[in-house]
C-alpha cells in the first residue's frame, strides 16, 4: 500500500497538471487540515488503518486503508482506477458516480471501509476502448460531452437510470405513482439531475441515453 | 477529515452502548450528510459506529394496519415501496422531491430525519454560528437570510430543517422508535423529535446521548388526496424555499405540514381546522407567530400560494 507521501507525489498529480487542478488542490488542503487544530476535541485521535475487501469490476481487491479514505479515493489513489473523477468531493456534482451492488452512488460520500463485501462497477468495468458499453458508444455518437470530466459519472448514472426505470422506481416528475414510469425526456432529465455538466452537453447526453433506452438490451 | 476509529455494530443495543461508552462517537449509516460535514470539520467524531449491518432495512405491516419502516431503509426503496406509493403517497412524493438519485440510494430513513441544516453560515466555519459553535452568535441574522426560517426561530438561530421526508412524516403522524444505551426502548411522536432552536440551537432533537433510531412507524392509512408541493430555486436537486405536505379529504378537511419555513417540520393543528376555508385562513394561523427577516418575508406569501396550489390540486 502506498504511504501518504507516495500518494502526494503520485504519478498522476505530477503528470496531469492542467486537467486535474481539483485533484491537485486537495493535497495541500488535506495536509493543512491535519495540522490545524479545530473543533472541540483536545486529544487528537491517531490515524487508524483498517483492512477492507470488495469486488471492483469483477475482481476481488483487498486494501489497507486509513479509515478516512472515501470509496472514491480508494478507487483512484489505491487501485489507480482514475476513470472515476473527483469534482466537488461533496456529493453535489455527480462526477464520482459509481455503481455499487447495482445502485448508483456518489463515491465521494462513502467510506471505503463501509464497502466490505460489496461489488463496485466503475466506468472501467462498463466497457473498454475496444469493447465499449452501448452507453459509451451512444455518448461518442451523440457528442454527449465536451471536456469529458463529468462523463464517467454521467455514463454510470445513465446506465443505472435505465435499470431504475425498468425496476419501476418512480421519480419527482412521475405523474401517477401507481403506474410503471416510462423514460420520457422529462423523466430522464429529472433522474440525471445529480450529474452536473459545466460544458452544458445536456441535450446530447439526453439523446444518447434515449437511444440506449429505446434499443433492446 | 480528522482521524477516527471505526467499528461495525453487531446489534442496535450494542451500537447504543458503544456510542455512550466512547468519546465523541457518531453513528454512520448512509453517510451522505455526516461525511460531507466531516470533510469540512464541522463534525469531527473520534469514533464512528457503522450501523449498516443491523438488518433494520425492512418495511413491514404493523398489527394496527400501519407500516413499520426500518431505520436503514434507503430513501429510494421507501419512495418506491408499493404500499407507500398506494397508501402514503405524500411520503413517496416528498422523498422523490429531495436530493438526487445517487443520494437517495444511500441516504436512510433515520439519517434523513437527523440531517443537519444547510444554513450557509453553519457550513462556513469563518462565520459565527451558535449551532456549530455555541455562544459565537448567528451571522445569518442580519446576513443573507433568504433561505432561512420565518417562524419558530430565535435570537440565537434562524436555520431551517432541510428534510422533505420529515415534513411528510409529520403530516402522517409518524412515530420514531429508538433503543438507548441502557437496554431500554421508547417511541417518540415525530412532533416531539425535532426541537425549536431557542437558546440551544446546537441541540436539534430530543434524542439522548447514544440513543439510536431503529424504525419509524406510520399509523394505518387515512385515505384522502396526498400532495407534496415543493418550491425551490431549481426544478430539481435543491432544498425547499417552501414545501407543503397535505392530505386532503373529499369534504375539504385534512392535515398539512410545511417545510423550509422553520427549524422543524411546521404543523399547527389549529390551522388545519381552517383548511375548508382556503389558503389564506390556513396561512394566517400557521404563521400567527411569524417573524420573517426583510429578505425572507416573501416566504409568507409564497407559502400561502403554495398551500392554495396544493388545495387546488386536491380538488382536481
Amino acid at each position: 500500500m502506498p504511504t501518504p507521501s507516495e500518494l502526494e507525489m503520485s504519478r498522476r498529480n505530477l503528470l496531469i497538471g492542467t486537467a486535474s487542478s481539483v485533484a491537485i488542490g486537495t493535497v495541500p488542503q488535506a495536509a493543512r487540515a491535519q495540522n490545524t487544530v479545530t473543533g472541540g476535541t483536545a486529544t487528537a485521535t491517531a490515524p487508524t488503518t483498517t483492512r477492507v475487501s470488495f469486488t471492483v469490476n469483477g475482481a476481488v481487491r483487498e486494501l489497507d486503508v486509513d479509515t478516512r479514505t472515501t470509496l472514491l479515493d480508494a478507487l483512484r489513489e489505491h487501485l489507480h482506477l482514475t476513470g472515476t473523477k473527483k469534482g466537488c468531493d461533496h456529493g453535489q456534482c455527480g462526477a464520482c458516480t459509481v455503481i455499487v451492488d447495482e445502485r448508483r452512488i456518489n463515491s465521494c460520500l462513502s467510506l471505503a471501509v463501509m464497502h466490505e463485501g460489496d461489488s463496485v462497477t466503475t466506468i472501467e468495468g462498463l466497457g473498454t476502448p475496444e469493447q465499449m458499453h452501448p452507453m459509451q458508444t451512444a455518448f461518442v455518437k451523440h457528442d454527449g460531452y465536451q471536456c469529458g470530466y463529468c462523463t464517467p459519472g454521467q455514463i454510470c448514472s445513465a446506465v443505472a437510470v435505465i435499470d431504475e426505470v425498468k425496476a419501476g422506481i418512480p421519480s419527482h416528475v412521475t405523474e401517477d405513482l401507481n403506474v410503471p414510469p416510462q423514460l420520457t425526456n422529462a423523466e430522464l432529465r429529472e433522474r440525471m439531475s445529480g450529474n452536473i455538466c459545466r460544458c452544458g452537453a445536456y441535450s446530447n447526453i439526453a439523446e444518447a441515453i434515449t437511444e440506449v433506452a429505446g434499443s433492446p438490451a | 477529515m480528522k482521524p477516527f476509529t471505526y467499528e461495525r455494530a453487531t446489534s442496535p443495543a450494542q451500537a447504543a452502548a458503544s456510542a455512550a461508552g466512547a468519546r465523541d462517537a457518531k453513528f454512520i449509516a448512509g453517510g451522505t450528510n455526516l461525511l460531507d460535514l466531516m470533510k469540512l470539520q464541522i463534525e469531527a467524531p473520534a469514533h464512528l459506529i457503522d450501523v449498516n449491518g443491523l438488518a433494520l432495512d425492512k418495511i413491514e405491516p404493523t398489527p394496527d394496519g400501519g407500516l413499520r419502516i426500518g431505520a436503514l431503509v434507503r430513501n429510494t426503496d421507501l419512495a418506491a415501496d408499493a404500499r407507500v406509493r398506494r397508501d402514503y403517497g405524500v411520503l413517496s412524493r416528498a422523498l422523490l422531491a429531495g436530493a438526487s438519485g445517487q443520494l437517495r440510494n444511500k441516504a436512510t430513513t433515520a439519517g434523513n430525519l437527523l440531517q443537519r441544516t444547510r444554513c450557509p453560515y453553519f457550513y462556513d466555519s469563518n462565520q459565527a454560528c451558535n449551532k456549530r459553535q455555541p455562544g459565537s452568535g448567528c451571522a445569518a441574522i442580519g446576513g443573507f437570510s433568504r433561505q432561512h426560517a420565518v417562524v419558530g426561530a430565535s435570537d440565537a438561530c434562524i436555520a431551517t430543517h432541510p428534510s422533505d421526508m420529515a415534513v411528510a412524516m409529520r403530516a402522517l403522524d409518524a412515530t420514531v422508535e429508538t433503543v438507548n444505551p441502557h437496554g431500554g426502548a421508547r417511541r417518540i411522536p415525530i412532533a416531539d423529535l425535532h426541537r425549536l432552536p431557542g437558546d440551544t440551537p446546537e441541540i436539534e432533537t430530543t434524542l439522548q446521548p447514544g440513543e439510536l433510531i431503529t424504525a419509524v412507524t406510520l399509523p394505518k392509512p387515512v385515505g384522502g388526496k396526498h400532495i407534496y408541493r415543493k418550491v425551490r430555486d431549481r426544478a430539481s436537486y435543491a432544498f425547499a424555499l417552501v414545501s407543503v405536505a397535505a392530505i386532503v379529504q373529499r369534504d375539504g378537511t385534512g392535515r398539512m405540514a410545511l417545510g423550509g419555513v422553520a427549524h422543524k417540520p411546521w404543523r399547527v393543528e389549529a390551522a388545519e381546522a381552517a383548511l375548508p376555508r382556503g389558503a389564506r385562513a390556513v396561512a394566517a394561523r400557521l404563521f400567527e407567530s411569524a417573524k420573517p427577516t426583510s429578505q425572507n418575508a416573501f416566504k409568507l406569501a409564497l407559502a400561502e400560494r403554495t398551500i392554495g396550489a396544493a388545495l387546488m390540486q386536491a380538488k382536481g
